[in-house]
């Protein structure tokens, strides 16, 4: 297998470092936290043989981090576009408009829920509540939430994102203008 | 104006900041705690103070503290609640991104009084920002000799470590919370042993809320029995609430225990009102988890007094009549919100959150999101208003976690309080045709009682 499955050296010193929270033998511990780093290094998503790697990593069996990826809702266990867009679909939003959102985006991307845009730029999934309830309706797209969203301050934000051109990940802040 | 206790500093400018935080007294407690009290003496001050649980269940935290084992040589850990996932609630996240010092210092007293070297802030996985806020906080701390090793020349030693979830409500429950720590699904451990006894790695620990942890500060800084003179009864102290749906100002509020519900919703010092002049329908006043209210038994309790937002309070009239303080995540929703449609939302929360090991509660909540999106779409029989009824029935009471509880109390109570509601979906059948607005239906049933 060519070693498309590496971790840099920069992130690879984070997991130590990270590995020495724990108490001796629970290195284990730091699967999840690893999971993140994984998933933003390699393309946005856990393939298998990705958590394979991190099995190795860990040093701990490749079921053990399979059971646990696929337990979590913010591993992707296939491939999504460079910005996932996660709408907060639960009361608070959904008392101040978040159908709206998703119906504006689903027709603006020509997407639905769960899908990916043919250029691989946006995906579109609704999530349950994000703590955001106070300034709904909101998105998170990478580590970056969008509050008190309107139809017009969604069309400004797809557009930044779309000319940032960046990959979101969770372990960045990459926040863009909506107003 | 209420008393604040812990956002009292909240606008400060950098307050976010080491500097400033000690500027406004910030760290006084850890040395008074440090070099002027026991354990002990910290512990008792907690239990007069009164404090209790601020994730939702309201325990005492002097009682829960004081159930920690101490085996000799045998490592005991404190572990924040930082997972916040129930709906309507945001307090966790303002209080830590606007103050974090307040949680690390609480985080430090707390864990010197049970015994902790070790201890870990475990944040729910969206809100990876808020983390890096806090890690920042503590390289702070660390710089400053408040974390680490001999701290404050105290001779006491603490490590603390902020660890990120990965989108999961079910770890809010603590023993959840504690397998997601170790590197696990989060399934709930059957209990007991609770975590007092055999928590993380198997050893003795204390789990707490973020908003908890904050609130050992101001009570170890001017004492429990002070802390005890704020508030109403067995209800003391100030609580956040987090305020959201159709109110004039939603956000974080500090109130002092015992603030009557109208004028939190209806002054201009909290909510302002209801957005855009309407009538208040129901609230759903301490996170998805509690029994909605419609507007007239959330203002008025059923014997007409004055309903006071505190932990007996909000409780008053018990379910039939009343609703419970939960996290403080107040939901108010105004004359044209759909009661059925809200559900809707919470019971596809519960079915999605749910871990599924215990089958009432893996198959009961897909149930009910099922039959209610049944009613909604206009095709739900009489039969399966009871049919729902039927099933919150048999989940309560009757799974390893109160997840399975949380599914099926706004289950019971909206129909407890709105039955006319889902009978007029059943009766309109498919003439709610609207689908982006098949929520407003035309003439809402006055609620039942
Ligand atoms: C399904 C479920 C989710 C929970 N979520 C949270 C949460 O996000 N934050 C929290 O502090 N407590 C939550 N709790 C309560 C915790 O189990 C625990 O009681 C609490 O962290 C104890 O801290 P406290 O005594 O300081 O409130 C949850 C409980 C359940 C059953
Ligand atoms: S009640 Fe639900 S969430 Fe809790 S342990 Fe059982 S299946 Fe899991
Ligand atoms: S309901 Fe959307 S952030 Fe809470």
């Amino acid at each position: 297998m060519e070693k498309k499955y590496q971790f840099s050296p920069e992130t690879m010193a984070v997991v130590q470092k990270m590995m020495g929270r724990y108490p001796e033998g629970k290195q284990k511990s730091a699967l999840l936290p690893v999971l993140h780093l994984a998933q933003a290094e390699f393309d946005g998503w856990l393939s298998a043989e990705a958590m394979d790697y991190v099995a190795e990593v860990l040093n701990i069996t490749p079921i053990e981090v399979y059971e646990v990826a696929s337990f979590y809702s913010m591993y992707n266990l296939k491939p999504v576009g460079k910005c996932l867009l996660e709408v907060c679909r639960t009361s608070s939003c959904w008392l101040m408009g978040s159908e709206d959102i998703v119906h504006h985006i689903e027709k603006k991307l020509g997407i639905k829920d769960g899908e990916t845009t043919a250029d691989g730029q946006f995906t579109l999934k609704t999530v349950e509540c994000l703590g955001s309830c106070g300034t709904a309706p909101m998105l998170q797209c990478g580590a970056d939430f969008y509050e008190n969203l309107s139809l017009e301050k969604v069309d400004t934000l797809l557009d930044n994102l779309r000319k940032d051109g960046e990959r979101r990940t969770y372990i960045k802040d990459q926040k863009v203008n909506m107003d | 104006m209420g008393k604040k206790l812990l956002l009292e500093h909240i606008d400060v400018p950098g307050i976010q900041s080491l500097n400033v935080y000690r500027q406004k007294g910030g760290y006084e407690t850890l040395k008074k705690a440090l070099t002027s009290m026991t354990p002990e003496q910290i512990l008792e001050e907690v239990k007069t103070s009164g404090l209790r649980g601020r994730g939702g269940a309201g325990f005492p935290t002097g009682l829960k503290w004081s159930f920690l084992a101490k085996p000799e040589g045998v490592a005991r850990y404190l572990v924040c609640n930082a997972d916040e996932s129930e709906p309507g609630t945001f307090k966790d996240r303002y209080l830590m991104e606007k103050i974090p010092h307040i949680l690390i210092e609480g985080m430090i007293v707390s864990s010197f009084a049970l015994g902790a070297n070790t201890s870990y802030i475990y944040i729910r996985g969206e809100y990876f920002y808020v983390a890096r806020i806090l890690e920042n906080a503590i390289a702070e701390a660390y710089e400053a000799g408040l974390l680490g090793k001999n701290i404050m020349g105290s001779g006491y030693d603490l490590d603390l470590y902020v660890q990120i979830g990965a989108g999961a409500y079910i770890c809010g429950e603590e023993t959840a919370l504690l397998e997601s720590l170790e590197g696990k699904r989060g399934n709930p451990r059957i209990k007991p042993p609770f975590p007092a006894i055999a928590g993380l790695y198997g050893c003795p620990t204390v789990v707490n809320n973020v908003e908890t942890i904050a609130a050992v500060v101001p009570i170890v800084k001017d004492g429990g029995a002070a802390y005890a003179q704020i508030g109403i009864g067995k209800s003391t102290g100030t609580k956040l609430i987090s305020a959201s749906g159709h109110l004039n100002k939603p956000g974080v509020y500090e109130i002092e225990l015992g603030l009557p519900v109208e004028e939190f919703i209806y002054s201009e010092e909290y909510c302002g009102g209801i957005k855009n002049g309407k009538q208040l329908k129901a609230v759903v006043a301490g996170g998805s988890s509690v029994p909605i209210l419609p507007a007239h038994l959330i203002l008025k309790t059923a014997a007409g007094e004055p309903r006071l937002m505190s932990y007996e309070g909000l409780a008053d009239g018990g379910f039939a009549t009343g609703t419970m303080l939960g996290s403080g995540g107040f939901i108010a929703m105004d004359e044209d919100s759909s009661i059925v449609k809200n559900l809707w939302t919470f019971s596809r929360f519960y079915h999605h959150e749910s871990c599924g090991q215990c089958s009432p509660c893996r198959e009961g909540t897909g149930w009910m999101e099922k039959i209610l999106h049944k009613i909604l779409h206009g095709h739900g029989t009489l039969a399966d208003v009871d049919l729902l009824w039927d099933i919150q029935s048999k989940i309560e009471g009757k799974t390893i976690c109160p997840l399975g509880d949380a599914a099926a109390w706004p289950v019971a109570s909206a129909i407890r309080h709105f039955r006319n509601e889902f009978e007029e979906y059943v009766k309109q059948g498919h003439s709610i045709k609207d689908v982006k607005h098949y929520y407003r239906l035309n003439h809402l049933p006055e609620p039942v009682n």
